[in-house]
């Protein structure tokens, strides 16, 4: 869309260096960490999808409580299709995506009948069926205990190369390259049409319909697609893990998902990437070496408390408030009415 | 037969501490029009207070509850004061901060009583016999709590002059205000008495449940179901749906298993969100 003058150039070279350099970082960054932190850090790239397609879904302006669920479902189907069908598992990963995209498919009939705080309830609630249907029925989903000793990833045996998936380092570069390609998908439709079409529902439903937009099915088309994503992080946490149980996919763990993306902030693409990695070292790191394990959710509804009253734009919006204040602080005029409500 | 009126009975001791928990979930959204994710928490604190004072320090059992309903009120003061005030123009704010609020009132109950069940041993082991089915004391000391306070709850919202106020911002904040009427005082004291039935709701069905620091979970899930399917306005709806819900899910629990009870539960909710999504009392639409 922009001219190609030299401004345009200049701004979309430093734009590619600073992708390279973030490359660079992410590729150097397991050789840096112990082993237990690798698997830290592979769960925390497979998170960054999931609260990222989370976000595509919040672009319309509904929130669901169903996220994890849906996640599950590509969680689920990949690990009976590996198990039961023999499936090979890069392919059951994106038919456990197809099967949670199917799957939202299905309950954006009921679900798009509400919106606001209903289609919130509305999405516990389907969300809560499925998960209970998963506990009820021990053949095939295995009941309260789940299923275990999921097929894992296939490892590449060849003369020159032998990458074994066990090693999380091996895995991590995995997930990151899925991850990265499903985050430019991600991207690229947001920046579209369609992309665009979404923030119009968000932010102006009606008029959007009046010029006609079929927002019942842009709706769909945001819950369908964030689905498909979930259903791949899901795919991608059970052939990592090994196994899968539905306390696993409960509404607490939905409640970490609002949390990033809150305290991120979802105004722009980064945002929900910057909670759940802020949030993740917080955890992890801080907590950890402080002991404070099981003050852990104390920790986190306090930051969700306090992010909603104080920063309720999330993260993304503490940089360009801080540099604001910095400018009022060294006293320039030009600093005056800069900072964003 | 017998099986079916024993069911019945149990039915009615279900509905009424479901009864409480949701009309008080109504009571905050309806002058606050923020949805509360920490109720089922604060019937997790309320049950908490009579492990302590009851159980554990050895007090009467109806002070342990009295305490159950002041202290629990009085938490749900500081939830408005220090939450629900500054974002009384955000709801879904409002909804977010109170799933914070939860996650804190979940670890406090861990580190002050830890993981496992608390065990309440029951005030009285009296029972009566009504036509073959049996209730035990402690569940009908239940069944008349409930009916005394949803009564005195009825009077003062009905009959006295601070009700009235209160149903005013109910139905309309701003002309309330106009009138004189203080919002952050109606508030305040809608808070209280929302947070205090769930919070009685806790203590009186303590020695019955077993109270864990988690088992807020199942009881939101519950209230949910009821207000939507009584409308999410209405406080008679509340009523009427609590014992709707509690004989389904007591029947079906009976007859099959909790978790299909739970199953239907849910579906009914979603049944009528996508009908009827004023709920099947409701008239007016809030939110």
């Amino acid at each position: 869309m922009q001219a190609a003058g030299t401004g345009g150039l200049v701004r979309r070279t430093a734009w590619r260096l600073r992708l390279v350099f973030l490359f660079a970082m992410l590729a150097a960054l397991p050789y840096l960490l112990s082993y237990s932190q690798q698997e830290i850090a592979v769960l925390l790239v497979i998170n960054v999808l999931l609260v990222c397609s989370y976000r595509l879904l919040t672009l319309t302006g509904e929130w669901s409580l169903g996220h994890v669920v849906i996640m599950g479902v590509g969680a689920y189907a990949s690990a009976l299709l590996a198990k039961q069908f023999g499936v090979p598992v890069p392919l059951s990963m994106l038919l456990g995506g197809c099967m949670a995209a199917a799957t939202a498919a299905l309950l954006s009939f009921p679900l798009f009948r509400m919106k606001g705080f209903y289609f919130l309830i509305g999405s516990f609630a389907a969300g809560e069926i499925i998960r209970l249907i998963w506990k009820r029925f021990t053949d095939p989903f295995g009941g309260p205990k789940g299923l275990k000793r999921i097929d894992p990833f296939p490892d590449i045996e060849a003369s020159f190369l032998s990458v074994d998936f066990y090693e999380p380092v091996n895995y991590y570069f995995l997930a990151l390259a899925v991850v990265s390609v499903s985050l430019f998908v991600l991207y690229r439709i947001e920046r579209s049409r369609i992309g665009l079409t979404f923030h119009a529902i968000h932010w102006q439903d009606r008029l959007a319909e009046s010029v006609g937009v079929d927002t019942f099915r842009y709706r769909t088309l945001a819950f369908v697609i964030a689905s498909f994503f979930a259903g791949i992080a899901g795919g991608l946490y059970a052939h990592y893990v090994g196994a899968v149980n539905p306390t696993r996919f409960s509404v607490d763990q939905m409640v970490y998902v609002l949390v990033w993306a809150i305290v991120g902030g979802t105004a722009t693409f980064h945002g929900p990437i910057l909670g759940v990695v802020v949030l993740t070292v917080i955890n992890e790191i801080v907590l950890r070496a402080l002991g404070l394990d099981t003050a852990r959710p104390l920790i986190y509804g306090a930051i969700l408390i306090l992010s909603v009253l104080y920063l309720p734009n999330g993260l993304e919006s503490l940089g360009p408030r801080l540099q604001a204040r910095w400018r009022r602080w060294r006293g320039g005029p030009a600093a005056a009415g800069r900072e964003p409500a | 037969m017998d099986l079916l009126w024993q069911t019945a009975v149990n039915a009615t001791y279900a509905a009424s501490y479901m009864a409480l928990i949701a009309v008080g979930l109504v009571m905050i959204f309806g002058v606050m029009g923020v949805i509360n994710f920490a109720h089922g928490e604060l019937y997790m604190v309320g049950a908490y207070c009579v492990v302590f004072l009851y159980a554990q320090e050895t007090f009467p059992f109806l002070l342990a509850v009295a305490a159950g309903l002041v202290f629990v009120g009085f938490v749900g003061i500081v939830m408005e004061r220090t939450m629900f005030r500054p974002l009384r123009d955000n709801p879904l704010g409002g909804l977010i901060a109170s799933i914070g609020f939860l996650l804190i009132l979940q670890t406090l109950a861990v580190f002050g009583f830890g993981r496992r069940m608390g065990h309440v041993p029951p005030s009285t082991q009296g029972k009566i016999e009504i036509f073959g089915a049996i209730l035990t004391y402690q569940r009908l000391f239940v069944i008349v709590a409930a009916i005394l306070l949803l009564a005195a709850l009825w009077a003062f919202l009905k009959r006295s002059k601070f009700g009235r106020a209160l149903r005013a911002c109910a139905q309309d904040a701003e002309a309330a205000s106009l009138q004189g009427i203080s919002m952050n005082q109606t508030a305040r004291v809608a808070m209280f008495i929302g947070a205090g039935l769930a919070g009685v709701a806790g203590a009186l069905t303590a020695p019955l449940v077993s109270p864990t620091p988690y088992i807020g979970h199942s009881i939101i899930v519950t209230a949910f179901i009821i207000i939507i399917v009584g409308g999410v306005g209405s406080l008679e709806g509340a009523v009427i749906a609590a014992v709707l819900y509690a004989f389904v899910h007591t029947f079906v629990t009976t007859f099959f298993d909790g978790v299909i009870a739970n199953i239907v539960g849910l579906a009914l909710m979603l049944a009528v969100l996508i009908v009827r999504p004023t709920g099947l009392f409701g008239a007016r639409e809030r939110a």
